[in-house]
């Protein structure tokens, strides 16, 4: 009952700050509400008994993401301009998405249900030997790092090349402190011509 | 920021806890909730708060972007080289059973080894995007 509550309540507030970032159109507003949407979605996770990924929210969604924003809107305007085509096209697309969503959901089986496929494979193993085999009391760090270790890689390696390609987009020339500029670049015409001739040569040898 | 003397004295009072919460995150992961991406997370955090009161000046003195961005690379070689270190062992790749005479000891072993890689890619990673998108100038 009380969780049934807490539940509705978490997604009444979920609902009411998604519609209050609809509708707008300060953007400093906007960054604060999503960064509370955030930890509304982290307290629903911690509300599914997935703490790892309520955990990983409210730090990565709640917290850096925000301060990125923040980062972001001092670069850029505080003011949303209003939008000049009418919304109906994008909120038929959003509803026809959204009820096909909902569709696709009653072939799912029910929330906790013990005989779900999903609980049927290889979780028995992972509940029942994995202490056995990996000798770690918390499982879910058994399958991440243990049994699904080459996916844990792959997320790794994906954050590792976010990295990369925000250094390449936002950092300065090759030389410079890590890519950290110290102050304002004037030689943006040198590098776009060493980037041609760059392609060039490799375009050639290819 | 520099002004805000209750800014200042309360992140300096929480970042040692931060980085502390960080730590045990990353370590209590074998027993607890947690692990490599939630501890990089919350130790980047850290500095990003550092960074917004003190002034990217003074961040970058602190974690020197030359390191940090080295160390966003080596905390995926860490990783990769864990499971290298499996083949080597007389396992598979990333087989960390392989890296101790008693399997669950090297699974222990492994385990703690990427955690700490993952932690330091995340970390490094996190801190560096803060470090450009904040030092861009209009």
């Amino acid at each position: 009952m009380i969780f049934t509550l807490i539940d509705i309540a978490l997604l009444t507030f979920m609902g009411a700050t998604a519609f209050a970032i609809l509708r707008l159109r300060s953007l400093f507003a906007v960054v604060m509400l999503s960064g509370i949407y955030s930890l509304l979605a982290a307290s629903m996770f911690v509300a599914l008994d997935a703490v790892d990924v309520a955990f990983t929210e409210a730090a990565v969604g709640a917290g850096i993401s925000t301060v990125l924003m923040i980062a972001v809107l001092a670069l850029t305007g505080e003011r949303e301009k209003t939008p000049a085509h009418t919304p109906l096209l994008p909120l038929l697309v959003v509803i026809l998405t959204g009820a096909a969503l909902v569709y696709g959901t009653f072939d799912m089986p029910a929330f906790g249900d013990a005989n779900a496929p999903v609980h049927l494979h290889v979780a028995p193993r992972y509940l029942h030997d994995s202490f056995a085999e990996v000798g770690l009391p918390n499982v879910v760090t058994s399958v991440l790092a243990s049994y699904r270790g080459y996916d844990t890689l792959g997320e790794v390696t994906v954050i590792f090349t976010a990295g990369v390609a925000v250094m390449l987009l936002l950092g300065g020339r090759k030389g410079d402190d890590a890519g950290i500029k110290q102050q304002p670049v004037d030689e943006d015409g040198d590098d776009r011509r060493a980037d041609s001739k760059d392609l060039d040569g490799s375009g050639g040898a290819a | 920021m520099r002004h805000h003397r209750v800014l200042r004295i309360v992140s300096k009072l929480l970042i040692p806890f931060i980085v502390l919460f960080a730590l045990y995150v990353q370590f209590h992961g074998d027993f607890g909730p947690g692990g490599g991406f939630q501890a990089g997370v919350i130790f980047a955090s850290a500095f990003i708060l550092y960074g917004l009161i003190f002034g990217l000046e003074n961040a970058r003195k602190v974690a020197p972007p030359a390191v940090v961005t080295r160390l966003v690379a080596a905390g995926v070689l860490i990783f990769a080289g864990t499971g290298y270190a499996g083949l080597f062992g007389g396992g598979n790749f990333l087989d960390y059973g392989a890296l101790r005479a008693d399997p669950v000891a090297g699974q222990h072993l492994g385990i703690m080894v990427i955690e700490f890689g993952v932690g330091t890619t995340v970390a490094a990673t996190m801190i560096t995007i803060f470090f450009l998108f904040a030092g861009r100038e209009r």
